[in-house]
């Protein structure tokens, strides 16, 4: 017989076996909803099936009576926006930065410290300072996000700019390049890769910050919808609403990861393509 | 002439001495292989002509102008490893020397990018990548990454030319024909080539000159006290190129 160690699941094989746990998952919350409401006809903690696509039906296909707007829809728009801008300027700031610190000696001796000092302060600990210097409204969520994931993505792209290896660096000045062009031309497009690698990481802690935030003062998103709804035990919305934020940060991890792969095929060898 | 020219040049690293009195003049037209043991300062020297060190004592010329101790455009420089753009397609690789004459953009626009690339298109062919235009780096072979490595090195058309042991990790065959590529192109283009190179038949094949760098003088205690310098210097006529090298200077390196 063949070792553990080569055998290899072949074709529709490998999927059936990559979706058999998720079944099995599926099939226990079923079993254990369908055991708790046997005795409790109204209990809450595990809702059934049908509970909970009557409380989507409620949340994403029907209007608030109050402020005329379909939740989910209002939810959704609410923290997507928040999270784009947050990380869309992290990531701006990032690029700058890292390319900065990872080209520059200067750079890197005077912003590296502070640079790695900012990265270790734990950003929840901040959110009150931000709540205090930014009010309660979109500007302290947006900083916390930023603030959350910035340090790091610095770092991680400066890392990686400065192991660009030097032959390439004087290479490029040998043709003729000034320290403007080596940036833009040899250390940029190199770093833009590395550069979606560390937004795809920084994707779940950006969740966590928003989430918090909008847990802790909020009036509309998908955060601040969970933790309302917390206090009445409705966890035929919570549930939905987590599946929801899962397809969306899932969403958001593929295309970022295909858009790296269709627009730098230079970094992914043949045989991964 | 001489193209390049060291002054009682000295390399210190703290109280280690690399590099010592270190007095050369190196011919313009001329082919000077270096060889010597691994350690000796055969890096440091070319890092000096390259302009990514500076000397601790003496001085270094260029056509009677004091080197810049930085990289630059009248060095063209091609290392064993890493020396094209993983990023960029070997036309875009031979192109980039050109397009950095665009200071702020390093992109050239209509006439002028046409002119870059049928320039870039000849070296290719020239150098026999010319069916390979659109491939990324790492989808050649050792041998045609060296190659795209002179072109990319010869379309500024440099001054001086250095070799950080260009052939070392190429198959003894793929050697031979790098060798021949070379020669070719230091004949057609009136090169001036400094060669550091780990193989001493190498040497002698290519060279107008062999220069060997190792230390004069030892001292057991403290050998980091003495530097190395151009201990062996022989100019190699044609008839001198055929014969095997001195074995003293084999047994040296």
């Amino acid at each position: 017989m063949r070792r553990l160690l080569n055998a290899r699941p072949h074709g529709g094989g490998g999927l059936l076996l990559g979706l058999l746990p998720i079944l099995l998952l599926a099939i226990v919350y079923l079993a254990a909803s369908g055991a708790r409401h046997a005795e409790n006809p109204r209990d809450r903690i595990l809702p059934t099936p049908a509970a909970m696509a009557a409380a989507i039906q409620t949340m994403a296909f029907e209007a608030d009576p109050r402020t005329g707007e379909i939740p989910l829809v209002a939810d959704t728009t609410a923290s997507l926006r928040r999270l784009a801008i947050g990380i869309g300027l992290a990531t701006a700031t990032t690029l700058v930065l890292g390319l900065s610190v990872g080209l520059l000696p200067y750079a890197r001796t005077g912003l590296g410290p502070v640079i790695t000092t900012i990265s270790v302060i734990p950003p929840i600990a901040v959110l009150p300072i931000l709540f205090i210097a930014f009010g309660l409204g979109e500007t302290a969520k947006i900083v916390l996000i930023f603030v959350g994931i910035t340090p790091v993505m610095v770092r991680d792209l400066a890392a990686h700019v400065s192991a660009l290896p030097e032959e390439q660096l004087v290479k490029a000045q040998t043709l003729g390049a000034n320290t403007w062009l080596v940036a833009i031309r040899v250390a940029l497009p190199q770093a833009l890769p590395r550069l979606i690698d560390a937004l795809r990481l920084a994707l779940c802690p950006a969740w966590v910050y928003l989430i918090s935030a909008e847990a802790i003062a909020a009036d509309v998103g998908l955060g601040y919808r969970i933790f309302l709804v917390r206090r009445y035990l409705a966890m035929d919305i919570i549930l939905p609403y987590v599946a929801w934020i899962t397809l969306l940060a899932v969403a958001m991890d593929l295309s970022l990861f295909l858009l790296s792969r269709s627009a730098f095929p230079w970094a992914y060898s043949a045989r991964n393509r | 002439m001489g193209a390049l020219t060291f002054r009682n040049v000295w390399v210190e690293y703290g109280d280690k001495v690399v590099l010592e009195k270190l007095d050369l003049k190196i011919e313009d037209k001329s082919f000077v292989s270096i060889v010597g043991p691994s350690g000796a300062g055969k890096s440091t020297f070319l890092r000096l002509a390259l302009g990514q060190e500076a000397p601790t004592r003496g001085a270094i010329d260029l056509d009677g102008e004091p080197l810049r101790a930085e990289p630059g455009p009248d060095r063209g420089v091609v290392f064993q490893k890493y020396s094209v753009f993983p990023h960029m397609s070997t036309l875009q690789n031979v192109m980039f020397g050109a397009e950095c004459q665009a200071r702020f953009t390093g992109r050239l626009f209509g006439r002028r990018r046409r002119e870059a690339r049928e320039a870039a298109v000849a070296m290719l062919e020239h150098v026999g990548l010319g069916d390979a235009l659109a491939v990324y780096p790492r989808e050649l072979s050792g041998g045609m990454q060296q190659r795209l490595a002179i072109a990319q090195a010869l379309i500024t058309r440099p001054r001086i030319l250095l070799l950080d042991e260009p052939f070392g990790a190429l198959d003894p065959g793929v050697r031979l024909d790098m060798h021949d590529l070379i020669l070719g192109l230091w004949r057609e283009h009136g090169l001036t080539i400094l060669m550091v190179t780990h193989d001493i038949k190498e040497a002698f094949k290519l060279g107008t000159r062999v220069l060997g760098i190792d230390k004069r003088r030892r001292d057991p205690q403290a050998p980091h006290r003495y530097g190395s310098t151009a201990v062996y210097d022989l100019p190699l006529d044609e008839k001198a190129r055929k014969k095997p090298p001195p074995p003293d200077l084999a047994a040296a390196v």
